[in-house]
């Protein structure tokens, strides 16, 4: 084979940008496979270690916090349970009042749309005492509702929702009427096949935010069992930071590690469906 | 038992589809469909022509149900339709650009229809089965839309439309988005399809030859107004204003501007005896080009400016005064540009129209 200098130069640009992306998780990784003394002595490693199984091991059942009552495996869970109703209930609701603002005639939908686009100007972080506040009046506090139900509505969302709609041909929905759906079948049989990439892709994002939100967790729980993966990291295995034995370096880049398993798992199942939408238009 | 007399009665003498003063106004003002009244019979295969624009869509939709009505009533098969939902109206459309869906087969593109119904699995398959035998689009059945041409795809369009066994076909321009070759052929199935089905169906379209082939009935639209209704035959021979003169036929018809005095036409220095006693300052006087006679002892003298070669056929372009008219004769005949001709007008293949309100007379 020929490489034209052009191609060679691009290669050597992508495998550059490659290596800029992995090289520094794979450190992550070697290191948290050498115990503690090794690491404090020799630094960052490049080759596997041999206390994978002792870390690991130690990073999901140790139970930690004040209470001495919560582990990794838990926040984990907590952590999943979150993004996944954030990112679900995101999705489907950003669909449905896309579905309603585009295909719904009624006076006040272009205000609306506008009043649901400003609210990009306001995220959780500049409403966070307002929104703690009413979350503790309900008395969601410290539960997986209070957790998930202040970040379900996106403007974001909707908007790329509308814009997509907006693309179907009236034909379609016209069509369709004269066929017999009726508008809950019209969403359901047309416009959420015809948006299954959007979808994936809505759904991943909006996994990674939920699954990586820091200050709403950490204001809205004071019980140790619903702490999320993204606090635990500042809190885990940092006891004995002061004392005379060694820093845990070795758990806490394992706890990195697995810290990113759910976003890379939930992109690896969805991107087919993703790639697929991409490389198929169906118009 | 009266009430049910009154009602049967009532059936036999309406038509299966009847318009009355039907008005459509946009919400921006635009009348697009001006008190357009049309009685369409069951079986029946009726054209709306006109040019773009002129509300032979809109008026089509609103038989669907797509659009709203502003006035009037519409009713199908003795019950009025305004307010029903075009789900329940029991008419199936064939759109300009198809309309299928992208995201399912060829088969579910077809059956959606009938899932909506309720009717069982089993009889879906048939149906869908004999109708893609029909239309033999029976290989396509597991494609997506995207994989089929755009012959394929309109057959499919039709099976959707034809497997619903509607009580009235509703075309918008179907045929517009293929190329000439296979426009023709899919204008002979409709017809075909049409006569051995004998669904009420009514073609939405701008090209006069496609209204004059597939029409039992042609209505003539002009500004949401119709100009006339009739057989293609009766439209062609007897067009009743200036402009269906004008729209139908091809190459179009020639009206001369003239004054009429004691039955006698003047135009510029030409005269020609209408055999009546009409007195009309502004008139149009039309005859088709095919209808000029040509030959060596005509009355009339003058020269071609300009003749094109269609083959079988030529048309000649000359004029009468400062008048441009063209004829059209068969290409045996040795005429060159610039040569002189002789041609007769009979009386009897004129058509007169007064120009202050463009009826005929």
């Amino acid at each position: 084979m020929k490489f034209k200098p052009l191609e060679i130069l691009t290669h050597i640009i992508l495998i550059l940008g490659v290596l800029l992306m992995v090289l520094p998780i794979w450190f992550s990784f070697a290191t948290s496979t050498h115990d503690n003394v090794s690491i404090m002595t020799e630094g960052m490693k490049f080759f596997l270690g041999e206390s994978f199984s002792q870390n690991y091991n130690e990073v999901l059942n140790e139970k930690g916090g004040w209470s001495e009552e919560v582990t990794a495996a838990r926040m984990f869970v907590n952590s999943f349970i979150m993004a996944l109703g954030i990112a679900t209930l995101k999705v489907v609701i950003s669909a449905m009042s896309a579905y309603a603002l585009v295909y719904f005639r009624f006076k006040l939908a272009v205000p609306i749309f506008w009043l649901i686009f400003i609210t990009l100007l306001v995220p959780l972080e500049v409403r966070i005492f307002p929104s703690y506040k009413i979350v503790s009046d309900l008395g969601l506090t410290n539960t997986y509702t209070g957790l998930i139900l202040p970040l379900v509505a996106s403007a974001t969302a909707t908007f790329f929702f509308r814009q997509f709609y907006k693309t179907i041909p009236d034909e379609l929905l016209e069509s369709a009427k004269l066929d017999g759906a009726n508008s809950w079948r019209f969403f359901i049989d047309f416009l959420l096949p015809l948006s299954k990439t959007m979808l994936a892709a809505m759904f991943i994002f909006m996994f990674v935010y939920g699954y990586s939100q820091y200050l709403w967790p950490l204001i809205m729980t004071t019980d140790e069992k619903y702490w999320t993966v993204v606090m635990g990291m500042k809190i885990i295995f940092t006891e004995n930071y002061e004392g005379v034995a060694l820093p845990r370096t070795g758990e806490r880049f394992a706890y990195i590690i697995l810290s990113m398993l759910p976003p890379v798992l939930v992109v690896v199942i969805l991107q087919r469906w993703f790639i697929k939408g991409l490389i198929q238009t169906e118009k | 038992m009266v009430y049910q007399r009154i009602n049967s009665n009532r059936k036999i003498k309406m038509s299966f589809l009847e318009l009355q003063n039907i008005t459509k106004i946009y919400p921006n003002g635009t009348k697009a469909v001006n008190e357009t009244s049309l009685n369409i019979d069951n079986g029946e295969f009726v054209v709306f022509v006109g040019p773009s624009g002129c509300g032979k869509s809109t008026l089509l939709r609103m038989i669907a149900g797509l659009e709203d009505i502003t006035n009037g009533e519409i009713s199908l098969d003795g019950n009025v339709i305004n307010n029903i939902d075009p789900s329940e109206r029991d008419v199936a459309m064939v759109f300009q650009n198809y309309a299928l869906y992208p995201h399912m087969s060829v088969f579910n593109n077809m059956a959606y229809g009938l899932k909506n119904r309720g009717i069982s699995k089993e009889e879906i398959n048939n149906k869908v089965n004999d109708v893609a035998k029909l239309l033999e689009i029976d290989q396509l059945l597991t494609r997506k839309p995207s994989m089929l041409s755009g012959g394929q795809r309109q057959r499919v369009a039709m099976g959707r439309a034809i497997v619903r066994n509607p009580k009235i076909f509703l075309f918008d321009e179907p045929l517009s988005n293929l190329d000439a070759k296979l426009r023709n052929q899919m204008r002979l199935e409709i017809k075909r399809l049409q006569r051995q089905m004998g669904v009420t169906s009514i073609f939405v379209t701008h090209d006069q030859t496609e209204a004059m082939t597939l029409g039992d009935r042609i209505v003539v639209i002009n500004n949401g107004v119709v100009e006339q209704v009739g057989t293609p035959k009766e439209i062609y021979s007897k067009p009743n204003t200036k402009f269906v003169a004008e729209f139908i036929g091809s190459p179009q018809m020639n009206l001369f501007n003239c004054k009429i005095e004691n039955g006698i036409a003047h135009i510029a220095d030409m005269r020609i005896n209408l055999n009546n006693s009409a007195n009309i300052d502004d008139a149009s006087l039309g005859i088709r080009p095919d209808d000029i006679l040509i030959s060596d002892n005509g009355q009339h003298t003058c020269v071609a400016n300009l003749v094109e070669y269609l083959g079988s056929d030529m048309i000649i372009y000359s004029k009468i005064g400062d008048q441009e008219f063209s004829c059209k004769l068969s290409s045996k005949i040795n005429l060159n540009a610039g040569d002189t001709f002789k041609f007769d007008i009979s009386n009897t293949l004129v058509h007169l129209f007064d120009n202050t309100n463009g009826s005929r007379v």
